[in-house]
């Protein structure tokens, strides 16, 4: 449809914009928005961006698709009293601690009050501060501070089709709350970040601390303080400083330097890495024709995702660790001992864009000799903070090299910061490895912003499926195909951000499309300008393999470098007493594989006996047969033969089972 | 001792029966509430799983709707009604005696002792005997505040003498 | 089953001459508000004795011949719900008033076995003193026409061979056999027919709109939502009248191409929802529904979906979000549901008693509709008269009656003297009609004219006892309870209104408070996404407009004219009056009350916590509120 309409007297012509809004905002003309999000969802909930159409009175311009001859007034007296009228009320239910918010300067709520002069409120403050839930290492979240205008929930939902965040209760009484209303650490939530980077108004922000403990650590002389640097940052961290989507990687290891971090590294340098070792993963179960598709397992939502909702598909994952483990793991493990320091006393810090990071550092299987091999995680916008807090002008600053040994990176590794980079990395040094391809060998498809993308290549004789997905929605429809057999892909790359890691939760506001595109043109851009093309160029890492590990994949990097996945529940509680009894306790598990699989038989069997017989939410033993556990142990069990392994296991003479 | 497990597996047959479509979600839930008197999370978490839906959209579904009760309730449940009709015929000094004798409020709707549950509702279309109080699911008309409180202590006798 | 016109013509044939063997027929009332005060057991008691008596007729289609007797069935609301239970003679129209089981045999004796009435069950004109014998002579029912609700207490709702011997199912066979669907569209179109459930849209011009989009798949929805606190006209159709909103459904589905319907019923109404329930199941079995209804290749299939307690889902989207299992949230419009509704197919959602007019328009004609009520507002429509008011219940008149003829003719009055202040119509979205506008018409654009709606058809008289501020503070209070929570205004800006009015009822508010209240309401009206939160400040609005100085009196005065807000309410002892017993100063709780033995007593109004006891005690009426 096109056609033109008039907006403050103003002849416009559209064309397929779906809304007045779009249309107005096309012509130069802004209208305010709290809860539109030109990706999800349009909702109509926060009533700011109302204008006045003639003959249809006030509506709201996100909701309201543009007719040829409408005319419409975005600024008339009726419009701006509402507007005022929904900023006064929100502001009067929203904790107006403006100096202490960690979203002060990046906040609409702020923004708008100021655009439209409220400065003294005539209704009462919100009667209750309730407590912030701070139990998850990602995401923070202050009730006080939700003017409930539901992205987060949509953009959990809809993106990424997890739906940690709903609405409970109505009216005034509505709030936003995660799972069954538990902490968010409690719930399926992956730590993307997606929620923080839609919020307009700080009641969602990042996990913060680490800043604290990275100052701690640098101003405690017995440690050593190092740091590595992601990709995605270095395209994004300007925009914190006015300087937009621009690499900033040289302004970035000078602040860091000048802050008192003593080695600065780039995790590009461990990107080549993973490259390395998971290509050779994947052609190894090639050959063997095992564990295919391989995914890709960079990125922590996408495996925190995996674990609770496609355990079956766990040995599928590629057991490579994340860029930033396989760095932690050889600062730790390694690069310590050349230091002369003990791994307790190298404290490593990465700065990423991910909030999902600083859950996977806390994970226990990542740590050496009892301590994390990487002990804190800093978001994009943290490490802004991190600078401003340091009194650096970071505008102003000259540029700086990265540390040696492993001073060298790649394009293909800078790659990983933008959705698609991990495979087009992984198809560079198969095309060079297996087919001797010298200069550059730039992949197409797997370039842009769209959410799934799939293509077939030539390797020799080979021709290999490929396919890319972000977003966990769009990667859940792409797993469905896959298992469906309506689609036969050999290898996949799954990011859970819109955009990959360029659109990750730890990115400056506004984290949209646009700056999205933005930051991912610039990662392809510094691409284009490094010499070093495929991972297997980079001759500091092979030193590096060679030096610590004898060479690449084999047992001893397997060992440092790998890792393995185990299934885990979505929703921490909520167990069920399904019946009491006297006898011993009997747990059946109620996760979705068991119940799939008949535990409800298995329940209804025990029910029979005079035991104790509860339920709950997953095991996280997902496996042959139904996950049962008595006396602390757990029994993967059929419906037949239940009863039998049970007395097997049981020990006890009540007689309960006969 | 109550039948606990009966009424779990009596769970997947309400969702067994309504085939696991979402869009029958409410019926489930009115369903699983007449079952277990109110709705746990246990219950709830256990709904989501089994239809593969978000726990916080269950909840989120149980909380909107007024008929609901995530918590349990008493063994007679006191409905006032507060339609128009009821409420100009005097249902509030009903409610505040009810409340008064119960030692309940609008936070606390259900006595300790698990014996009543005072709800207000609105309008059950028997605007014609205003004001009416449902006690225990019987409908008395033209009530007044003294009038509800003997049929309270009729229902707390009756309990005491079971 | 059913596999003809003709079959059915033949079955209503057999299913009157059936009924025409009842020399009489004794119809118990059985809507909520006569169940509750016993008529069942009424129904159950009559039945027994005449069956004892060997009187009672068997209604036996197979059979052609059956003797003849007398009928004992329940029917649907009478409207008269204040004088319930209700029996009523046909044909003599002989109607008693609050029967009691134990009135029963004497019942029978008068009026069965001999030609007598038993006059203590008569209803008695309070003006007059004399007692009424039929219910056309009462006056409740006197000035009323009954369109909608005309079988609403005449028929059997759970036996379908009852409405079939009416008429029923006879407008289906009309379209199905004579009509194509444009045809029924502009029969509608042209009757005039508006929205009897809120905002008045012409019922006709809904159906176009559907009946124009692409297909297949289409959705026919029945609002029973009835939400309003004080409205109960859609729960008499479907618990009187069961079948004729299934015509109704069928009809519209015919219209705009839809094969499927869904009843949206409030779980309140458990008997509605279970006459309905046993209404489908009768007209699948017989055929007038379902697959190849009357031989026929129209489909209709029609769901039940019971709320859960939300006064929102009354409104389009919400309960479309509903029915898909939602939290009842409304959806921006457009894309209205006529063009994507449930499920995103396009789908039309019309009230029980919009739908309860079809049959009759579709038989009769539209201009035969077009004769009842004004130009505007064609037809008749029925409201639910609650309130200070001597004769509470349904009632149903032409449109454009004047609001005196129905308080004052039909409803009979103030109730206890009281004198008439307002009339609070359309429930919580509608607005208050003053003394001076007793001789207003009735329609939905005279209405609309002075800031209210006829919304639901809820007509709460109120008297000089009550308290306009506090009026608009009890709607207020349902609404914020009500609002869904979605968009800011109704959800913040009715909670705030709430807070303003009920500081303004503790005697707290100032007069900038009034400016503040009358601004918040006036933005919450023009910002809110739904229908809800742009008429929840209605009562506000009007109040404010046509109240003003009781407001002003409130706070200024710190007084409540009427006397109703708690907070302001002064307990004062008329020393003339008081004898000085002292029981007023040993019940109150708070030791307010001073005085010495026979000597009048005085209460410190600053510890007084006004709850009322010393002047329940007092035996001498000396303590007053002012």
């Amino acid at each position: 449809m096109s056609g033109k309409i008039t907006i403050n007297g103003q002849l416009i012509d559209f064309t397929d914009e779906k809304n007045i809004l779009a249309v107005a905002r096309n012509a130069g003309i802004d209208i305010p928005t709290l809860c539109y999000h030109p990706e999800l969802t349009i909702v109509g909930a926060c009533r700011l961006c109302v204008v006045e159409i003639e003959r249809m009175g006030i509506q709201a311009s996100c909701s309201t698709a543009p007719a040829d001859g409408m005319v419409v007034y975005t600024n008339s007296e009726k419009v701006n009293k509402v507007r005022k009228m929904v900023l006064e009320l929100l502001l009067a239910n929203h904790d107006r601690e403006c100096t202490t918010c960690d979203s002060s300067g990046a906040c609409k709520l702020q923004k708008y009050a100021s655009d439209y002069g409220i400065k003294r409120l005539r209704y009462p403050n919100r009667a209750q501060m309730l407590p912030l839930d701070v139990s998850s290492l990602s995401v923070v979240r202050d009730p006080n501070k939700c003017i409930l205008c539901g992205l987060c929930v949509r953009v959990c939902k809809e993106k990424q089709g997890i739906g940690v965040w709903d609405f409970k209760n109505r009216g005034s009484r509505t709030e936003i709350v995660a799972a069954m209303d538990q902490p968010l650490s409690e719930s399926a939530c992956i730590n993307c970040g997606q929620c923080i980077a839609v919020c307009p108004c700080g009641a969602l922000t990042s996990n913060s601390s680490a800043i604290q403990e990275v100052w701690s650590a640098i101003r405690d002389p017995k440690k050593t303080v190092v740091c590595q640097i992601a990709p995605a940052p270095r395209a994004a961290l300007g925009e914190e400083f006015d300087l937009g989507s621009v690499e900033v990687t040289g302004k970035i290891v000078s602040a860091l330097r000048k802050v008192g971090f003593d080695k600065v590294f780039d995790t590009v340098f461990t990107a080549d890495m993973t490259t390395i070792e998971e290509s050779n993963e994947f052609l190894g179960r090639l050959v063997k024709g095992e564990n295919l598709p391989l995914f890709t397992s960079c990125c922590p939502g996408w495996v925190k995702y995996a674990e609770q909702f496609h355990p079956e598909l766990l040995n599928n994952l590629s057991s490579c660790r994340s860029p930033q483990q396989m760095f932690g793991s050889l600062l730790k493990k390694k690069y310590a001992k050349d230091l002369g320091v003990a791994p307790e006393d190298l404290f490593v810090v990465s700065i990423m864009p991910c909030t999902a990071k600083k859950y996977e550092a806390k994970r226990p299987e990542f740590m050496t000799e009892g301590s994390y091999d990487v002990d804190a995680v800093l978001t994009t916008v943290e490490t802004a903070r991190l600078f401003r807090e340091a009194g650096i002008i970071f505008k102003n600053l000259e540029d700086s090299r990265f540390d040696q040994p492993m001073e060298q990176a790649t394009g293909s590794g800078v790659l990983f910061g933008a959705t698609g980079g991990v495979m087009e990395s992984v198809v560079r040094y198969v095309a060079g490895k297996l087919l001797n391809a010298e200069g550059r060998v730039d992949v197409e498809f797997t370039r842009g912003m769209e959410d799934t993308k799939i293509a077939s290549i030539n390797v020799g004789d080979n021709k290999l499926t490929l396919a890319v997905a972000n977003g966990l929605a769009a990667a859940e429809a792409l797993i469905e195909k896959i298992q469906s057999g309506e689609l036969n892909v050999h290898a996949v790359e799954i990011m859970a951000c819109p955009g990959g890691c360029v659109g990750g939760g730890g990115q400056p506001f506004q984290n949209n499309s646009e700056h999205r595109l933005a930051r991912a043109k610039e990662i392809y851009n510094i691409d284009s300008k490094l010499v070093l093309h495929k991972a297997q160029d980079n001759e500091d890492l092979d030193k590096i393999f060679e030096k610590y590990w004898n060479g690449c994949c084999n047992h001893e990097t397997h060992h440092d470098l790998h890792t393995h996945y185990q299934a885990k529940k979505r929703i921490a509680g909520n167990e069920i007493v399904i019946k009491d009894g006297e006898g011993p306790e009997i747990t059946v598990c109620l996760g979705e594989g068991c119940l799939k699989k008949g535990s409800l038989a298995i329940v209804e069997k025990l029910a029979n006996l005079p035991v104790k017989v509860k339920g709950v939410f997953c095991l996280e033993s997902c496996g042959e047969g139904i996950s049962v556990k008595v006396n602390n142990e757990i029994l993967h069990v059929t419906e037949e033969n239940v009863i039998d392994s049970i007395k097997a296991k049981c020990g006890c003479s009540c007689g309960c089972c006969s | 001792m109550e039948n606990k497990e009966i009424k779990f597996l009596k769970l997947q047959q309400i969702i067994d029966a309504h085939e696991g479509k979402i869009s029958h979600l409410i019926a489930i839930l009115q369903e699983s509430q007449a079952e277990y008197g109110y709705l746990p999370k246990e219950v709830l978490t256990y709904i989501a799983t089994a239809m593969g839906i978000s726990p916080a959209t269950v909840l989120g579904v149980a909380t909107f709707y007024a008929q609901f009760s995530l918590i349990p309730k008493g063994k007679y449940v006191i409905r006032v009604c507060d339609g128009t009709a009821c409420h100009v015929r005097g249902s509030e000094p009903i409610m505040m005696g009810l409340r008064k004798e119960l030692s309940l409020s609008a936070d606390k709707p259900t006595s300790d002792d698990l014996m009543f549950t005072l709800e207000t509702v609105s309008c059950l279309g028997a605007c014609g005997l205003a004001p009416v109080v449902v006690a225990d699911e019987e409908v008395h008309g033209q009530m007044t505040p003294d009038g509800i409180l003997e049929v309270v202590k009729k229902l707390a006798s009756a309990a005491s003498e079971n | 089953m059913l596999k003809s016109r003709e079959e059915l013509i033949s079955l209503q044939k057999k299913a009157k001459a059936a009924l025409d063997q009842e020399k009489m027929r004794i119809l118990v009332c059985a809507g909520t508000g006569c169940v509750a005060n016993g008529s069942l057991k009424v129904y159950a008691s009559l039945k027994k004795l005449i069956a004892e008596k060997g009187l009672l007729a068997e209604v036996n289609l197979v059979e052609e011949v059956s003797h003849e007797g007398i009928g004992v069935n329940i029917s649907g609301c009478h409207g008269f719900c204040q004088m319930g239970p209700l029996v009523r003679f046909e044909p003599s129209g002989l109607l008693y008033c609050k029967v009691q089981e134990s009135d029963c045999e004497e019942i029978i004796e008068a009026s069965v076995a001999n030609d007598s009435v038993v006059e203590r069950l008569l209803y008695v004109n309070p003006t007059t003193g004399e007692s009424v014998k039929t219910q056309d002579e009462i006056p409740f029912y006197k000035r009323q026409q009954r369109v909608t609700l005309k079988d609403c207490g005449r028929i059997d709702p759970d036996d379908i061979n009852d409405y079939i011997a009416h008429g029923g199912y006879q407008a289906i066979a009309k379209i199905l056999f004579e009509l194509k669907p444009e045809d029924v569209v502009k029969e509608v179109l042209d009757s005039g027919l508006r929205g009897r459930g809120g905002g008045g849209f012409p019922t006709g011009r809904k159906w176009s709109f559907a009946a124009s989009q692409p297909g297949p798949k289409k959705y026919v929805i029945c609002n029973g939502d009835e939400g309003d606190p004080g409205a109960f006209m859609d729960r008499s159709v479907m618990e009187g009248n069961p079948h004729s909103v299934l015509e109704g459904m069928m009809i519209a589905g015919f219209a705009i191409g839809a094969d499927e319907g869904y009843i949206y019923a409030r779980a309140e109404y458990p008997l509605a929802i279970k006459r309905m329930r046993k209404a489908i199941a009768d007209a699948e079995a017989l055929g007038v529904l379902g697959q190849g209804v009357l031989g026929t290749d129209f489909n209709f299939k029609i769901n039940i979906k019971e709320g859960a307690g939300a006064f929102v889902c009354g409104e389009e989207t919400a309960l479309i979000a509903s029915i898909e299992g939602e939290r009842g949230m409304p959806r921006p419009r457009p894309p209205f549901p006529a063009v994507k509704g449930l499920w995103a197919c396009p789908t039309i959602i019309n009230n029980v008693e919009t739908l309860a007019n079809l049959s009759a328009i579709i038989l009769n004609g539209a201009n035969w509709f077009k004769g009842f009520g004004t130009p505007s507002s064609a037809g008749t429509k029925t409201f639910a008269l609650a309130g200070q008011i001597q004769n509470t219940g349904l009632v149903e008149v032409p449109m454009g009656m004047t609001l005196r003829e129905i308080v004052f003719d039909i409803g009979g009055g103030l109730r206890e003297g009281k004198k008439y202040k307002s009339v609070q119509i359309g429930g919580p979205s509608g607005g208050c009609l003053t003394e001076d506008k007793l001789d207003l018409p009735l329609d939905y654009d005279e209405l609309l004219k002075v800031g209210a709606m006829i919304g639901s058809g809820g007509l709460v008289v109120m008297g000089d006892d009550t308290c306009m501020v506090e009026t608009a503070k009890f709607f207020m209070g349902f609404v914020q309870n009500e609002s869904c929570g979605k968009c800011v205004p109704c959800r913040e800006g009715t909670k705030q209104l709430l807070a303003l009015l009920t500081k303004i009822t503790e005697g707290k508010g100032t007069e900038s408070d009034l400016d503040l209240l009358a601004e918040l309401a006036q933005n919450v009206k023009d910002g809110s996404l739904c229908g809800l939160g742009k008429t929840a400040p209605n009562p506000v609005l009007t109040t404010l407009r046509y109240f003003r100085d009781e407001y002003l009196a409130h706070v200024r005065d710190k007084k409540c004219p009427a006397g109703a807000c708690q907070a302001l309410k002064e307990y004062y002892i008329v020393p003339e009056k008081c004898k000085g017993c002292t029981v007023c100063s040993r019940v109150c709780p708070a030791d307010a009350i001073t005085g010495d033995k026979k000597q009048p007593h005085v209460i410190n109004v600053d510890l007084c916590l006004k709850c009322g006891a010393c002047m329940e005690k007092c035996k001498f009426g000396s303590i007053i509120i002012r």
